[in-house]
């Protein structure tokens, strides 16, 4: 959809701005106007991560006027396969700063305001407040809902992108003119069902395509030119090098959004079946040892996928996939006659797996909390973590 | 696509719940409704029709399925026609970044 200009044009750009936006000024479609415009707009980008790297440096090169960054994580070497904002010394830093330290160095010209907090429903809106535009990166449902909601509450358009091991997804929402994120997905899927990154991985790369995408998209509402996605929904798939279009339209059932919630409760990070079976059925990788060590037979399971069962395994494990069990088809290979205790990465597909378990009747069955990942770092610390 | 064929995508994703594939052309079922797609795979692919209807038979809220781009919820849901030649897209929400 067309849409008119987002960004009142600044006064006037300085002799330094014209020789480094000259590639933008000699293209009619954006010109001075469009890059005064840039350098007027303030835009947030929420996370500062796979999508985050490229949204955040290729708007500071496009010179966009200000950029926030709301980041409350620090850098972790599992991160640097993508997120190429941030680098080796940087591991151990304020994501935050880390990038805008990047930032500065592509271009110092521009203003970088930092938000070093973890957004939720009682300080989004005074956060989002301040910008024209935001640029949702974030990793979790949680959040995208909240960003969206806030959105809505404060009429401000965003773009909206989502990555998972070889899927994109993009969009705009802007409910003044268009849909929002509801209109197209009016709930999250159960916890569990669909995992994250952490859990199923990304190709690092997927970050680049997607996060341009949005990227494009920011400079496009705020110069007003072009078709942006709003009402559309881009659809990526990298190994069949596709893109394909969806159209979103405004749900006439949706219910108006008129305040935020609690969002951690209405995605969820466990199902209320797994909390259930995990309440007293949980135990820690020092019990799991003190078992081991006093020579208790029971079985342990382990509910990950195979590749992950190849990066590290605890000794003695057996792998038999969630899957497999929440079909009913490996429940036959659980023994009857000794304990179970179950284990994942961290403990989430353990718990909902153990739900399952007892409701098929298997009554002796704990899991592990934190999974693996407690086991290589309180446990056998020369295990590897991933 | 033969005639009287359909074609049902799914994202990569959900491969693995379609044998290792983002598509699949089946004959137009006897039922030409989204319903009768799926439940002409269901025995073939138990798994994909785990993943995008509950276990009452009902279409998943945040799994979202178009027929020739049109999202379901707004044309009669699983009793929306599917016309030989069309094509049946399955999407599912992702939270990734």
């Amino acid at each position: 959809m067309s849409l008119p200009p987002l960004v009142e044009p600044a006064a006037d750009l300085s002799i330094d701005e014209v020789r480094r936006y000259s590639r933008h000024l000699i293209i009619p479609d954006v010109g001075m106007d469009g890059q005064k415009r840039l350098k007027n707009a303030k835009v947030l980008a929420v996370g500062a991560g796979g999508l985050g790297s490229p949204v955040l440096m290729y708007l500071a090169a496009a010179g966009v006027g200000t950029l926030g960054i709301v980041e409350f994580d620090t850098v972790d070497e599992s991160n640097l396969q993508r997120q190429i904002i941030h680098g080796q010394s940087d591991v151990g830093r304020s994501k935050a700063q880390s990038a805008r330290d990047s930032v500065k160095e592509i271009n110092p010209l521009i203003d970088v305001r930092l938000h070093e907090t973890r957004l939720d429903s009682e300080n989004v809106l005074e956060v989002f407040a301040d910008y024209d535009l935001i640029v949702d990166g974030t990793d979790n449902f949680a959040t995208r809902y909240l960003v969206n909601d806030a959105c809505v509450l404060l009429d401000k358009p965003y773009v909206w992108g989502s990555i998972y091991r070889f899927d994109g997804q993009v969009s705009v929402f802007w409910n003044e003119h268009g849909p929002n994120y509801r209109d197209l997905y009016p709930v999250p899927p159960p916890p569990g069902m669909v995992p994250s990154c952490a859990e199923g991985g990304v190709l690092g790369v997927l970050c680049a395509t997607i996060g341009a995408i949005q990227a494009t998209e920011a400079v496009k509402l705020i110069t007003g030119i072009g078709e942006t996605l709003l009402g559309r929904l881009m659809v990526y798939d990298a190994l069949e090098m596709t893109f394909r279009t969806i159209k979103v339209r405004k749900d006439p059932e949706g219910e108006p959004i008129t305040g935020l919630i609690d969002y951690e409760t209405f995605c969820g990070v466990v199902s209320v079946e797994a909390q259930e079976a995990a309440a007293g059925s949980t135990i820690t990788v020092d019990e799991l040892k003190d078992m081991m060590d006093a020579g208790k037979d029971f079985a342990l399971i382990d509910v990950r996928e195979p590749n992950e069962y190849e990066i590290v395994s605890i000794p003695g494990s057996v792998l038999i996939p969630k899957d497999e069990i929440l079909s009913g088809r490996a429940l036959a290979q659980l023994p009857q006659d000794k304990p179970i205790v179950i284990h994942c990465k961290t403990g989430v597909r353990s718990a909902e797996t153990l739900a399952a378990v007892k409701a098929a009747g298997f009554k002796d069955a704990v899991h592990v909390q934190g999974g693996v990942t407690a086991w290589a770092t309180r446990i056998d610390k020369a295990l590897p973590t991933y | 696509m033969s005639p009287g064929e359909v074609c049902l995508r799914v994202p990569r994703s959900l491969a693995a719940h379609l044998g290792d594939a983002t598509e699949v052309r089946l004959p137009l079922p006897a039922d030409a409704t989204v319903r009768g797609v799926l439940d002409a795979l269901t025995g073939a692919h138990p798994g994909l029709d785990r993943r995008v209807r509950t276990e009452a038979g009902e279409l998943r809220r945040h799994v979202n399925v178009y027929v020739d781009g049109e999202d379901v919820r707004r044309t009669g849901g699983l009793d929306t026609a599917v016309p030989a030649g069309a094509e049946v897209q399955v999407l599912q929400s992702i939270a990734g970044g």
